[in-house]
């Protein structure tokens, strides 16, 4: 009969799902009446949905960007896309955007920075990075949207223009770019890298989790099965490591920022213990401004303050290794929502979160140009 | 603290109603932890000052409209990728979200943080009594240890009578995702 069985028998008492090629229906429902079996058509016709699919995956393959202007920023991209707008962009505006590899995912792409400068040699900088867990979708589409903001305010004083003058900006759009392939072809749930170290079961090191502070203390599992696996040692993840060797060779990185979703949250160091940072006062008061600024334009709440006293305990994360290197203005944000969608931002959320977070932005960077040091 | 009994919170709380923010009630409500490793839900008790906004006509529409269906309601990735809900799945996703809330405060202590990730798949069961039955199985997101948690729950609704779950149990997760 070629029965094909989406949900196979299991026992008594359980459904068991078919599906029956056409010229097999009417032998299988006499089957099936004769033995006082009964049934319901679930679909009528597979073939139809099949159909409907393929021309929804058609029509949805857009095809490639073509210029940053018609670039599509209210709706979530694929890898290439993505990569496509980067190029776009340098291109469009090679005196102020360059692109920059700064190393290889474990599955070997290419882990691109942006740099927006005006001039000078190793100007002191500010590091933005969006997409480090590959599931926090309304991250990467922000980087997308910063990109194109700086790009459009660069001379105006609204802008980012004096900021420019001085500073350099370095944004890492996608992170992650192994975990967000993932989350689009396999589980749009997958947080973690894709690497497999010899020993483990399962696959993936949290990349906030692989820094060197605190590694590998309470605040970090040691289950390689676990979302908050730290990984076999510090910095065992490209990913990571190329971002540590970034930072440390450039030298003259003054703010350093590092984006995730959910929960509306704007956070600064220590999430691995609870010893307050030395510059506890300074970075509370900017971060009180960056809320209120950032909730001024739609009225999103966020609340504020370190990691350990906010969220939870959390060892190796990012921050607090660039702050014990120096960088005294460092963040993370935690952007939209608060769980009603979750991971699962609607794309019509996209733009407005993104304009509200630039606001925040501008403060940190605003201050940081203000405050040398 | 409460001595060799566990902890109790004291919290006052506005409720909004997700679909009309202008709605909102009051209440006032005592959460009590207990102690040790028991897998004993926590205490809640509440009061609410006033009532929610009646929801009958709504709820008689939906209930009548599946009630009506020739084919047992089937679906799935609610919402999707891109956060989309179909309109006439929204109030599945509802239904969803109450229920999960029965699951989450069963399975919640002082370290979790719990919320609805995803609706992974639906189904609804054919009654021969009055109540609408959904089989779904969910993703639940714990904001602490950051892991996503398959459930799943069979769901009973009926506009006069409420949600009930009549049966969840935790799944087992997929090992390399």
């Amino acid at each position: 009969l070629q029965l094909d069985f989406w949900l196979a028998p299991r026992g008594l008492g359980h459904p068991v799902d078919i599906r029956v090629p056409f010229p097999s229906l009417q032998p299988l429902k006499a089957h099936l009446e004769a033995n006082g079996i009964s049934y319901s058509i679930m679909i009528e016709d597979v073939q139809t949905l099949v159909d409907d699919e393929q021309m929804e995956m058609l029509r949805s393959r857009r095809g490639l960007p073509v210029s940053t202007n018609t670039f599509d920023y209210a709706t979530y991209h694929s890898l290439d896309e993505i990569y496509t707008f980067m190029d776009l962009l340098v291109s469009e505006n090679p005196n102020l955007v360059s692109k920059l590899e700064i190393g290889r995912s474990t599955e070997n792409r290419p882990l691109y920075v942006l740099k927006f400068s005006k001039g000078g040699t190793n100007r002191p900088a500010i590091w933005i990075d969006t997409g480090i867990h590959s599931r926090e979708w309304v991250t990467q589409a922000s980087g997308v949207w910063f990109a194109k903001k700086i790009v459009q305010d660069h001379e105006n004083n609204e802008g980012v223009a004096s900021i420019l003058d001085k500073m350099d900006i370095f944004l890492e759009i996608v992170t992650n770019p192994d975990g967000f392939v993932f989350t689009q072809t396999q589980n749009r749930m997958w947080r973690k890298t894709r690497s497999r170290h010899s020993g483990s079961v399962c696959v993936g090191v949290d990349p906030n989790r692989n820094w060197d502070a605190g590694f590998g203390g309470p605040g970090a599992s040691g289950n390689t099965c676990s979302e908050t696996y730290h990984g076999p040692y510090a910095n065992s993840e490209p990913e990571v490591k190329s971002i540590v060797d970034f930072v440390k060779s450039h030298g003259n990185i003054k703010a350093f920022i590092s984006i995730h979703s959910y929960s509306q949250l704007l956070l600064y160091p220590y999430g691995y213990t609870t010893t307050p940072v030395p510059d506890q006062k300074e970075l509370h008061e900017i971060s009180k401004k960056a809320v209120a600024a950032l909730s001024s334009l739609y009225g999103t709440n966020y609340k504020y303050g370190s990691i350990i006293t906010t969220i939870y305990q959390a060892s190796g994360g990012t921050i607090d290794w660039t702050y014990n290197q120096g960088i005294k203005y460092s963040f993370t944000f935690e952007l939209r929502d608060t769980g009603r969608y979750g991971f699962l931002l609607p794309a019509k959320q996209i733009v407005p979160t993104a304009q509200e977070t630039w606001l925040a932005l501008k403060v940190i960077m605003q201050h940081t140009l203000d405050h040398p040091y | 603290d409460i001595d060799d009994v566990g902890h109790k919170y004291y919290l006052e709380l506005e409720l909004e109603d997700v679909l009309d923010k202008d709605s909102t009630v009051n209440c006032t409500a005592e959460v009590l932890y207990h102690l040790g490793n028991k897998n004993i839900a926590p205490d809640v008790q509440f009061t609410l000052e006033g009532e929610p906004k009646n929801t009958d006509e709504a709820d008689n529409i939906f209930y009548n409209r599946i009630k009506n269906l020739e084919k047992e309601l089937v679906a799935e990735n609610i919402p999707d990728s891109h956060g989309n809900v179909p309109p006439e799945m929204e109030p599945i996703r509802l239904l969803a979200w109450v229920a999960s809330g029965y699951v989450i405060w069963q399975n919640s202590t002082e370290n979790t943080k719990l919320q609805l990730a995803q609706i992974k798949h639906v189904k609804q069961v054919k009654r021969s009594d009055e109540y609408l039955e959904f089989d779904y199985m969910i993703l639940l997101h714990d904001t602490v240890s950051q892991e996503i948690i398959p459930w799943q729950m069979t769901v009973l609704w009926h506009p006069q009578h409420g949600v009930q779950v009549t049966q969840d149990s935790r799944q087992p997760k997929h090992a390399s995702g």
